[in-house]
């Protein structure tokens, strides 16, 4: 069995960038994490072989929610960092548990799965060609991208527009 | 990346599924409606992960790679009206926490 240093360290990048993101107790810091995340996948998806998919990874999930998180997080008041540590260690201390439980499950798993083949078989007619795979086998995703696309907007466009018909009830 | 398929396969597995309890921790132990839609984009991170591996072992890269596009608009769309709907929560309650939403409470 070979062992890939590269793929390793990817992986634990990824991995270690996670938990930071959910164990910080700031909000802007998780946010960051986030976004590190998210540039540590693009990495491994581009080292996979899947340029486009780390094209959009990096600009869409790196870039433009990170920065919907941040505008989100301004426009709040988060917690304080002495409530958001304290809270915290609650938190902690009544989730002690969990990693034992996932390392029991784990074991458990190991000793009593059933062995899978995970691996499928070669596809008959593989297409090669991601932007024949977009847009000619997979149109109709496209469609609902766009359905999608079209729902967020509405919805988006429907709550803020209710806080300006709100704000101008207020003024006399 | 040049680790055989199913230790690959394998690797990516455990990390994905340890990303996915820390995002679970996260949206399940919050107490900040932010909180927990950044657990749920870290649980769309281990998806796309998993996805991304799936498609190297099985040499279906292109096909893979329209799901991981796909399921990027998607995870952006539901964040953006989900920021939404925190703004708003927000400016009615004055707080983020999920507890304190009993206004639709019977």
């Amino acid at each position: 069995m070979s062992f890939d240093l590269q793929s390793a360290l990817l992986l634990a990048g990824l991995l270690a960038a996670g938990v930071w993101t959910v164990m910080t107790a700031d909000l802007l810091r998780s946010a960051i994490g986030l976004a590190v995340t998210s540039a540590v996948l693009t990495l491994a998806l581009f080292l996979l072989g899947a340029p486009l998919a780390a094209v959009f990874e990096i600009s869409v999930c790196a870039g433009l929610i990170t920065v919907v998180f941040v505008s989100t997080i301004s426009l709040t008041k988060p917690w304080g960092v002495e409530a958001a540590l304290s809270h915290k260690q609650v938190r902690l201390r009544r989730f002690a548990f969990l990693p034992l439980l996932l390392f029991a499950a784990m074991l458990l798993l190991r000793s009593h799965a059933p062995h899978l083949d995970l691996v499928a078989p070669p596809p008959a007619h593989p297409v090669q060609d991601v932007r024949e795979a977009l847009w000619i086998d997979r149109r109709l995703d496209l469609v609902g991208q766009i359905l999608i696309i079209l729902a967020g907007v509405f919805g988006v466009v429907v709550l803020f527009k209710t806080r300006d018909a709100a704000r101008q009830e207020k003024k006399p | 990346m040049t680790l055989p398929g199913s230790t690959l396969f394998a690797l990516s597995a455990t990390v994905a599924i340890l990303m996915t309890v820390a995002a679970l921790y996260c949206i399940l132990a919050s107490r900040n409606l932010i909180r927990i839609l950044i657990g749920l984009e870290l649980l769309t991170k281990a998806v796309t992960l998993l996805l991304a591996v799936a498609g190297y072992v099985t040499g279906r890269m292109a096909v893979v790679q329209t799901f991981i596009i796909t399921l990027i608009v998607i995870e952006v769309v539901v964040i953006a009206v989900a920021a939404g709907v925190v703004l708003g929560v927000h400016r009615h309650n004055q707080d983020l926490d999920p507890r304190k939403l009993t206004n639709l409470r019977g």
